[in-house]
């Protein structure tokens, strides 16, 4: 299997279900940067360095996600709007594991 | 009032890049940016991150690039306007420019390259209700000068370098300083940490966490904040205070620049890719600041932008002059001061 399928709901609380390669080495802010699901220049800002936090986004679904760095759990400790379930998109190397995972992308910081 | 040939605004590896490529033509140039320090995300975000795709460069760290297009530029003398935000632009009657900062530094040029990445860095601001009502009035997003608060109850929100480091200097000037963070463990050199740490066991610094500052209270200006301590047991403590001090780090933002009349998608400036000019004739933008059809936000391709730009805004400048591109390896480089590098000369010696 090369695709898994992705329920990402924006900003605007729209609903998306795409596909996403896992064998294209991407991350789910990268996923959410290919399908334009947030315009350019409100996501991924440091371009995946966990350095913003404007990938953040609430995981939904119950799927075992790799635990955190050390670096992702420094950048959340310092992101607004986090909440328990709060990850970092960049950190989230898109696997066969995520097959059905649900996440909300946090709103943008103001 | 600065003058110069390109005013380049945002001191990044690009905007450093483009100060060679116009020294080969011999123009001049000025660059402002709003951070303290030039190289831009490089020096700010990650200066010791790698990168690996720089031509020629296997591996090289963010910070040396930096380090290495200052002296690369060096012999061109490029003046340096830091710490202050390109704010507005006026295009005179002859077609040159005038850009003024935030702090009323002018700068008049024939030609501006925007070279500003993803923004001037702003501080991020934690979102509470009635911030701005505090807005230099107990609360302050950097410390200009470290006085306003002596003999001051300072509180200071944050987990990483400035909040640890600000803490360690404001404590034998504040008459108190609390330090208060969202968990316990904080992102800072190890003797920054080990030094709060020492400054706690004195009394000398309080520490709340893991902790967040919830609410703002006073009538006209900051009386106390409302600490939410987020152990097991929640609890909100109401802490008096002069003045509250947010280091949550910086965030870039296009700023003022979206203003200037360019035309803007997908929050970049779009050029025509001929040569990286703006709508705006004599205006053109480089490196991440701007988009075109294909657009790939690297540091290689900013070089490459600001070569062809360097090459049209010549022509801009000199309409009659005649120019073929040169290499280095036959022209050399001679710098505005006096210095020439020039390939040794190959001597002609018979073999006997």
């Amino acid at each position: 299997m090369t695709d898994v399928k992705l329920k990402i709901i924006d900003r605007d609380g729209v609903l998306h279900e795409i596909d996403a390669p896992t064998d294209m080495n991407m991350n789910l802010m990268e996923v959410v940067r290919s399908y334009e699901l947030a315009p350019e220049g409100t996501i991924g800002i440091c371009g995946g360095m966990a350095m913003c936090a404007s990938c953040q986004c609430y995981i939904k679904s119950n799927h075992e996600l790799p635990e955190m760095s050390d670096d992702e759990e420094a950048m959340l400790s310092e992101a607004f709007n986090v909440k328990d379930n709060s990850r970092l998109g960049c950190q989230l190397h898109i696997s066969e594991d995520m097959d059905g995972l649900e996440v909300e992308l946090a709103p943008e910081e103001a | 009032m600065i003058k110069t040939d390109i005013l380049i605004i945002g001191a990044g590896p690009t905007g450093l890049f483009a100060v060679f490529e116009a020294g080969l033509l011999k123009l001049k140039c000025h660059l402002i940016d709003a951070l303290p320090q030039a190289g831009g995300q490089c020096s700010e975000i990650y200066p010791k991150k790698p990168i690996y795709d720089i031509p020629g460069f296997p591996e090289v760290l963010a910070g040396d690039l930096v380090d290495n297009l200052m002296e690369q530029i060096k012999p061109f003398q490029p003046g340096f306007t830091l710490g202050e935000r390109a704010e507005t632009i006026k295009k005179l009657t002859d077609g040159s420019f005038v850009v003024t900062t935030n702090k009323g530094t002018e700068h008049h040029a024939p030609i501006v390259a925007i070279a500003g990445g993803l923004g001037s860095f702003e501080p991020r601001k934690p979102l509470l209700e009635n911030l701005a009502k505090f807005e230099d009035n107990g609360v302050a997003y950097m410390i200009k000068d470290p006085e306003v608060y002596r003999d001051k109850k300072v509180v200071i929100a944050g987990g990483g370098d400035s909040a640890l480091d600000w803490s360690i200097f404001l404590a034998n000037v504040a008459s108190e300083v609390t330090l208060v963070h969202r968990r316990n463990e904080f992102r800072g050199a190890l003797d920054s940490v080990e030094k709060v740490q020492e400054l706690k066991n004195q009394g000398k610094i309080n520490l709340v966490t893991p902790g967040e500052i919830i609410g703002l209270n006073g009538i006209n200006s900051l009386e106390s904040v409302l600490i939410r301590k987020t152990t097991d047991a929640k609890e909100d403590i109401t802490l008096a205070v002069d003045a509250f001090i947010p280091l949550f780090g910086l965030s870039p933002k296009l700023g003022p620049i979206g203003d200037w009349g360019l035309e803007i998608e997908k929050n970049a400036i779009k050029v025509d890719t001929f040569d990286y000019q703006t709508n705006i004739p004599g205006i053109y933008a480089i490196g991440d600041v701007n988009t075109y059809p294909g657009k790939l936000k690297l540091i290689l391709c900013g070089f490459h932008e600001a070569t062809l730009m360097c090459q049209s805004a010549f022509q801009k400048i000199f309409p009659d002059k005649k120019y073929v591109m040169k290499y280095t390896t036959v022209g050399g480089v001679s710098g505005f001061d006096g210095s020439k590098k020039e390939a040794p000369k190959a001597v002609v010696k018979a073999i006997e």
